[in-house]
């Protein structure tokens, strides 16, 4: 025997929109923090640079890596309700 | 004070769970609290969750010993939500019912999944509990003046009782409230460190006068010390290993042992603190350890911008860490060093350790991005972990399961981003606000933000040792409640399907959570004085290397197999766990030469990672597609 979901999902029509949605995001991501990875590993004294307000590069890349997850987290919930929303309206009747 | 906040915080969370003790009768009650969480409520729980004494006391005590390199394990915990949420969350709601191997085994109806995942749930789970025990024991060790392991049982009676009573109902608003009064506090206290600003003899605030640690210039004859001041006088001199030179001096009448420093071309001697193992008792600084002789806080600034002697007042947010970076701010950490004296007797010293403040502020201190390539490889290999375990953590996953429907999962997981992220900013400010207020247990790191709290008065300390406590709580409860069902529900339910009905199901989990939660109690008393945070990493490495191949590969590659996942997580396991058991870190543990560690590196996960990547493509592709159930 399968084992069923704990509560049923119901179809999702929006489901292959939001995969491929939240795959491209996902690699954004990791692009941004694979270049933080790069940057200390390659030329670690340039995290010294001084570049917003007297704060150094380290510091203002580690919390735009945290900034930006949420950012991003907002833009995904925001298009995948907005497809959702969009899906699920009923076909408008056809004018005769 | 202390102890009637605490007791106060305990009795609302067991009141909590008895209360909520009649929403776990059924299976589904106990291991997914009925899945009818509201997604804000799952959302703050998830934080409650995850924000374990790892992140809490690990990271704020690692910030204030080795400035930016902690806050690594700031970022990298948060980055790898970005996987959770944009990958697994809705894919996992849709798939599973109460634990990670049911979502694993899904399509598959496999016994090698089952017991594979349940395993892998186990080891995951215990390798994070013994973060979380040590960290409770670090706590109330201070907080209720008992010894770590009473503080350890006290820990695990008290989860044991919360999962017991109500499994996941009680644990996500025990977690849910744990996870809303942290943020709320450690803002309070973020608050309270920039108002206060930095002082290069930091005092809390007039309560405590600052310790000026004394100076003396030496010269060396012969290789022997001489002091230059006049009534010194040089008892005993121990070289360690990396070159360090202590010195054991006489002074009117006391001893203790100084740090030699070469500075300027001539030698200065640094006024030190020691813990001395005698036959007759520990000495501290040179005398008896007693309640009044204990080792001093640490951690100030010896220059702001330059200037010695000087105090800022009041700074905003991007002042503090714009002065702390500062290539002419001088910050005095303190480093430690063990050895074995003329007498034999075992020494330890806690010496000053001044770094500037670029230096503090990026990467280096700890992980050597400028070292070895095996050096910087380790680096990369905590920053892969870190990424990629977040996802694969049954604990974490199975809260998934407590919403009602896959958009609520996904939306949890944006609440539990917000908060996550806002708390893990405000740590890189306690833990240096801990650094520069002389604050610090030399001795121990873990206590750097409560210790803080305390500079700010005693309800300040009281309230942030209870919820460091109740965040010790809500951790362990998830884990238990994700290790308990592993054991009933994929092992003894489903792996060897013995006949239960849904009140034995329940019952089966509840006597599987006091196993585990007994577990949870020796390791946090066996691994006492470890860094909670190097621990979780640890975890995330193995959770990284068992689950997340197979999570990722099920979900996005159509070959997968049955077998390529459950030898995936086999190889996840065993490669992770070997290599951190054959690791410079675990040597010291062991009490070996590290440099004797044939793998050299701390952080398995570059290497059982893409190992458990390969094995499952390996196997999938040489396993039969017809073995899958559907």
């Amino acid at each position: 025997m399968l084992h069923e979901p704990a509560t049923p999902a119901g179809k999702d029509p929006a489901g292959p929109y939001k995969v491929r949605l939240g795959v491209r995001m996902f690699l954004f991501y990791l692009f941004f923090y694979a270049g933080f990875v790069i940057i200390n590993l390659a030329s670690p004294k340039a995290m010294s640079a001084i570049v917003f307000a007297g704060l150094n590069l380290a510091t203002v890349y580690g919390l735009l890596l945290i900034i930006v997850a949420f950012i991003e987290a907002l833009v995904y919930n925001a298009m995948c309700h907005k497809k959702e929303t969009e899906l699920e309206k009923p076909e408008p009747q056809a004018k005769a | 004070m202390a102890i009637i906040v605490f007791i106060f915080f305990v009795i609302i969370v067991i009141g909590l769970s008895l209360y909520l003790g009649n929403k776990a009768k059924t299976s589904s009650g106990y291991y997914a609290a009925g899945g009818k969480i509201h997604w804000g409520v799952n959302g703050i729980a998830f934080a409650g969750d995850y924000l374990s004494a790892a992140s809490f006391l690990g990271i704020c005590g690692l910030i204030a010993t080795v400035g930016y390199d902690g806050f690594l394990y700031s970022i990298g915990y948060l980055a790898g939500w970005i996987v959770a949420l944009f990958v697994v969350a809705e894919p996992l709601k849709k798939l599973g019912k109460y634990t990670f191997a049911d979502a694993l085994d899904a399509n598959y109806n496999s016994r090698d999944i089952k017991l594979m995942a349940a395993i892998s749930t186990l080891v995951v789970s215990i390798c994070y509990l013994i973060p979380q025990m040590v960290g409770a024991g670090v706590l109330v060790e201070p907080l209720l003046g008992i010894p770590h392991a009473w503080g350890v049982l006290m820990v695990g009676a008290i989860v044991i009782t919360i999962v017991a009573t109500a499994g996941m109902a009680s644990t996500t608003y025990v977690q849910f409230l744990k996870g809303a009064l942290l943020i709320v506090f450690s803002t309070i206290l973020v608050g309270a460190v920039v108002i206060r600003g930095l002082s290069t003899q930091p005092d809390q605030g007039g309560e405590v006068p600052f310790y000026e640690y004394a100076e003396l210039q030496a010269a060396q004859l012969n290789g022997q010390f001489v002091v230059l001041d006049a009534g010194w006088e040089v008892l005993e001199q121990v070289e360690v290993k990396g070159g360090l030179i202590f010195v054991r001096l006489s002074h009117a009448g006391a001893e203790n042992w100084w740090y030699a420093h070469e500075s300027d071309g001539g030698m200065t001697l640094m006024e030190s603190q020691s813990v001395v193992t005698r036959t007759d008792g520990r000495w501290i600084n040179g005398a008896l350890a007693s309640a009044e002789n204990q080792l001093r806080p640490v951690g100030n600034l010896e220059q702001i911008e330059g200037q010695t002697q000087t105090e800022t007042g009041s700074l905003s947010i991007f002042e503090f860490l714009a002065s702390l970076t500062d290539k002419d701010t001088v910050v005095r950490t303190w480093k430690s060093a063990s050895f074995t004296d003329a007498a034999g007797d075992k020494v330890t010293v806690y010496y000053p350790n001044d770094v500037t403040g670029d230096r503090i502020m990026r990467p280096g201190l700890k992980f050597k991005v400028e070292g070895t390539l095996l050096e910087r490889l380790d680096f990369l290999s905590l920053m892969l972990a870190l990424f990629l375990g977040t996802a694969a953590l049954p604990h974490i996953l199975i809260r998934y399961y407590t919403v009602p429907s896959p958009a609520s999962a996904r939306k949890s997981t944006i609440v539990a981003i917000a908060a996550i992220g806002f708390f893990y900013i405000l740590t890189l400010f306690m833990g240096l606000g801990a650094m520069v207020n002389a604050t610090m247990n030399p001795a121990d790191s873990n206590m750097a933000a409560p210790l803080l709290a305390r500079s700010f008065g005693e309800l300040l300390f009281a309230v942030i040792s209870a919820i460091a406590f109740a965040t010790v709580l809500g951790t362990v409860s998830g884990l238990i409640v994700a290790a308990s069902g592993a054991v009933a529900h994929d092992l003894f339910d489903r792996y060897l399907n013995v006949k239960m009905d849904d009140r034995q199901k329940v019952r089966a989990g509840k006597i599987s959570a006091f196993a585990i939660g007994a577990i949870a109690i020796v390791l946090g008393i066996l691994f006492k004085g470890m860094n909670v945070s190097f621990l979780v990493g640890l975890a995330f490495a193995v959770a990284a290397s068992a689950n997340l191949p197979a999570i990722l590969m099920l979900l996005f590659w159509k070959k997968t197999t049955a077998k390529g996942i459950a030898a995936s997580i086999v190889v996840g396991i065993i490669a992770s766990l070997g290599l951190i058991a054959l690791s410079p870190e675990l040597f010291t543990l062991y009490g070996l030469n590290p440099l004797d560690a044939p793998i050299p590196f701390n952080n398995p996960g570059i290497i059982s990672i893409p190992l458990s990547f390969i094995t499952l493509v390996v196997v999938s592709l040489l396993t039969p597609k017809k073995e899958q159930a559907s």
